[in-house]
């Protein structure tokens, strides 16, 4: 079987399932009794058993197998969840995670992983870990198990109370004759009888199985009742074609119940652990949504890039439909041209749609992260995620990734202050780092704000002054927003020790940089020992862009909306002169003019205009005065490269193609102010 | 390179002052009439500008000025062919192209030490097909990126 071809499927499939196994661990840790979560991680690790198998890769089958065994040996009541087996089971999804990008990356998949299997293989066995500071966590968890486990939280909690207020609480096994034919009606007979003496806890199976008459011919209730055991049986065996009664007393042994207790305490205590993030009902939802199976296909980038682009083709061709149609005023074309137009205008949006991601692809790593943070580093770490449906393009959600990695670290990492610390300063032990996504007109923000120790205002500008960034003398007029904007600086960074997590070699300028590549913006709001707001504003889409189509002499240029502040139409008289650079008045504030014409270098003849329409475009704070021919309007346009030949044009960021099929260059407004 | 292949070489031959060329056809991708170009500033005198290319914007050479040829404006049999080299894509304005040959790789020698033409280091090598001279051009030199740094 030629198996290059499902490759690519079968890595995207696994990256996926492992993403899924990562969500639902750290779910699980949160509630260690939910077996369908750990059904949910049984699932994908089988799905990803038998892929690897099929494909070949035998170290990844063989691991996922062991963890299989795990997965199944909890969800069957024979061990329990504990952070101990929280532990490994991450171990080795890590271990997949690594042997899968290894697979992506063209090597065989291979990884010397026995350490890891034979962890699991004693787990399984439920002998303790060697080594491991759970190990007694982990004994007596396993001999609780079977109990425990099989009862929510809440039942258990009403069972013991009901055995300490002198209820009996007992297991009944009913068995109903073989042959019997209402089975759903003698359920309901011994329920009524049941109830008249006490209150059912639980069935298994469920009420509404029993009443469907999903179960053969044997089901328990868990049953309280201060009535005598063996009257409770003959009360049962009363009911007809009931054949069988077993009535188990449950035992609580004070013990070992503590001992739950803090295995429970413990569980919530130990650092790292207790990451809570809030949409934990969403995360339900999200898993029923997922088992109901939204259809969706995967395609390629490039082939949405081609479709954009012969798409395109298609409405510069409606362009001249409409116009032919216009000049021939034939009523049925224009009637069929109007109906084409309007259909195109539709697929368009379809087409731009079909590229936007929910920002949840890029988010879900996240909690993942910052547990292990949280544990290298000793702190106690509580991250929100907020609004990861927001939707942004494909392209955006590609590059964004990696800057919000660094930034989430460096809140963590610099932010968030340690339990100790925090404690001395009264604040909550567990510092909280939110991550949030929303829409806000055309553009998406994201922000991370952690309420940690916050900037230092004199450390940075001592610091800046030292790295020779910045002078003293100019160090004078920041407001705090530009000092604490300097440590976006290259070759700036304000740890005082060089951690593990900082220490990578790459500040936030790399972050700086790569957000204003995607056409974006960041700013920090900070306030000492109240924490830190990092704003990343980013477009929508980069595939298209509202523009300002300006003339000058015959060509056309395209200028960004966003950069855009107004346009002005000036008398030459206005003018004025400043050390040989034009200026105007423009609000009070002198700003220079630049005329394009001369900057583009475009063939034209001298034309004394008495007035000139100039377009004010800022950088920053700063700003400039546009001077062209004339405005042709604003536009939405889509966004080209100029390919890989032409790469570092002066002040043209890009191309796009016109209604006419011609291209025009879009200007590159940072690169005209200095 | 071409040189390494045992089998004839299939080229594109196209016309400049009256002198023909050739370029692989495994690095052509079409060729096309010449359409509205739009100038780019700050870029090389040889870069035309840019066109649409069914929907993907590509640089145009000019070949006359590349090779240092006097300029000629454009008509009716001017092409661009549009040539592929890495992962750079370009038109190269010609006078006309309007044939396809396979030259067996045999008669394929290096460029001579004196051409009297101006292309000469974009030559790669010149076949002599009964008579008639084919300039193969080295398009890897002609899109030499060095060149075309931006001011």
């Amino acid at each position: 079987m030629e198996l290059n071809q499902y490759l690519e499927v079968f890595i995207e499939e696994s990256k996926e399932h492992l993403q899924d196994c990562n969500e639902q661990l750290l779910e699980l840790e949160k509630s260690p009794q939910n077996l369908s979560i750990i059904n949910e991680i049984f699932r994908s690790a089988h799905t990803l058993k038998g892929m690897s198998a099929t494909m070949g890769y035998e170290d990844l089958a063989s691991l996922t197998h062991q963890m299989e065994n795990v997965l199944d040996a909890i969800r069957n009541n024979r061990l329990t969840t504990t952070p101990g087996i929280v532990d490994i089971i991450f171990m080795a999804v890590d271990h997949l995670e690594d042997m899968v990008q290894s697979i992506a990356s063209g090597g065989d998949g291979k990884k010397d992983v026995t350490e890891t299997v034979e962890k699991l293989k004693l787990i399984e066995k439920g002998e303790p870990l060697s080594g491991s500071a759970k190990n007694e966590v982990a004994a007596t968890a396993v001999l609780e198990a079977n109990q425990q486990s099989y009862y929510d939280e809440f039942e258990w909690t009403v069972l013991k109370q009901s055995k300490e207020q002198g209820f009996g609480v007992y297991e009944i096994a009913i068995a109903l004759r073989e042959d019997c034919l209402l089975k759903a009606a003698r359920v309901f007979m011994v329920f009524e009888v049941l109830e008249k003496i006490g209150e059912v806890i639980k069935a298994n199976p469920s009420v509404e199985q029993l009443e469907e008459e999903q179960f053969d011919h044997e089901f328990t209730v868990t049953f309280v009742s201060k009535d005598d055991p063996e009257d409770i049986k003959s009360k049962i065996m009363k009911v007809s074609e009931v054949v069988k009664t077993d009535l188990r007393s449950l035992e609580f042994d004070k013990d070992s119940n503590e001992d739950l207790d803090n295995t429970k305490v413990h569980e919530s205590n130990s650092p790292g652990l207790d990451l809570v993030s809030s949409p934990v009902i969403d995360k339900k939802g999200s898993v029923k949504q997922q088992s109901n199976g939204s259809k969706t296909i995967r395609v390629n980038i490039e082939r949405l890039d081609i479709l954009m682009n012969l798409f395109e083709e298609l409405v510069i061709d409606r362009g001249r439909l409409e116009q032919i149609s216009k000049d021939l005023e034939n009523g049925e074309l224009t009637e069929t041209v109007e109906r084409m137009s309007r259909i195109s205008g539709d697929l368009q949006n379809i087409i731009l749609n079909m590229r936007m991601v929910q920002v949840e692809t890029v988010f879900n790593r996240f909690p993942r992260m910052i547990r292990q943070l949280a544990r290298d580093l000793n702190k106690k770490i509580n991250l929100d995620i907020v609004g990861a449906e927001t939707e942004l393009d494909r392209t955006v959600i590609d590059e964004i990734g990696d800057p919000l990695v660094h930034l989430l670290r460096n809140s963590v990492d610099h932010g968030i202050e340690s339990p100790e610390v925090r404690r001395a300063k009264g604040k909550n032990e567990e510092g909280t780092v939110v991550l949030r996504a929303f829409h806000s007109g055309n553009h998406v923000f994201i922000e991370i704000e952690d309420d940690g120790a916050g900037i230092n205002r004199d450390k940075v500008l001592k610091k800046a002054i030292s790295k020779g960034i910045i002078t003293e003398q100019s160090a004078a007029g920041f407001t705090d927003k530009q000092v604490y904007e300097l440590i976006l600086s290259s070759g700036f960074s304000t740890a005082e020790t060089i951690s593990d997590i900082s220490g990578r070699g790459v500040g936030l300028d790399v972050v700086k940089n790569t957000i204003e590549s995607l056409g974006g913006t960041i700013s920090i709001d900070s306030k000492e020992n109240e924490g830190t707001i990092f704003s990343i504003q980013l477009p929508l889409t980069l595939s298209i862009i509202s523009v300002m189509l300006v003339e000058i002499q015959k060509e056309k240029f395209a200028i960004p909306l966003s950069s855009i502040i107004e346009t002005a139409i000036i008398k030459e008289t206005d003018i004025m002169n400043a050390h040989n650079q034009k200026v105007i008045d423009f609000r009070g504030k002198v700003v220079p003019l630049l005329f394009l014409k001369d900057i583009f270098e475009v063939p034209s003849e001298q034309v004394d205009d008495q007035f000139h329409s100039v377009i004010i475009v800022r950088k920053g704070d700063k700003m400039a005065g546009l001077v062209v021919d004339s405005f042709i309007g604003q536009q939405e346009v889509v966004l080209k490269s100029l390919g890989n030949y032409l790469t570092n044009v002066f002040a043209i960021s890009g191309a796009t193609i016109l209604g006419d099929g011609q291209v025009a260059l879009i200007v590159d407004c940072n690169a005209l102010i200095k | 390179m071409a040189e390494n292949l045992v089998s004839d070489l299939k080229v594109i031959v196209f016309q400049l002052n009256d002198k023909e060329y050739g370029v692989p056809v495994s690095q052509v991708k079409s060729i096309e009439k010449i359409m509205h170009i739009t100038r780019v500033p700050h870029t090389n005198p040889f870069v035309k500008g840019v066109m649409n290319l069914r929907g993907v914007v590509t640089p145009l050479l000019d070949l006359r000025i590349r090779f240092g040829i006097e300029e000629q404006s454009y008509n009716e049999s001017t092409r661009v062919i549009i040539v592929s080299v890495e992962d750079k894509e370009v038109g190269l304005v010609v006078d006309g192209a309007n044939d396809v040959i396979d030259i067996p790789t045999n008669m394929i020698e290096p460029p001579p030490e004196v051409v009297g033409i101006a292309a000469e280091g974009f030559i790669e090598g010149v076949a002599n097909l009964d008579k008639r001279l084919l300039i193969l051009i080295d398009l890897n030199k002609i899109l030499e990126s060095d060149e075309v740094k931006a001011l």
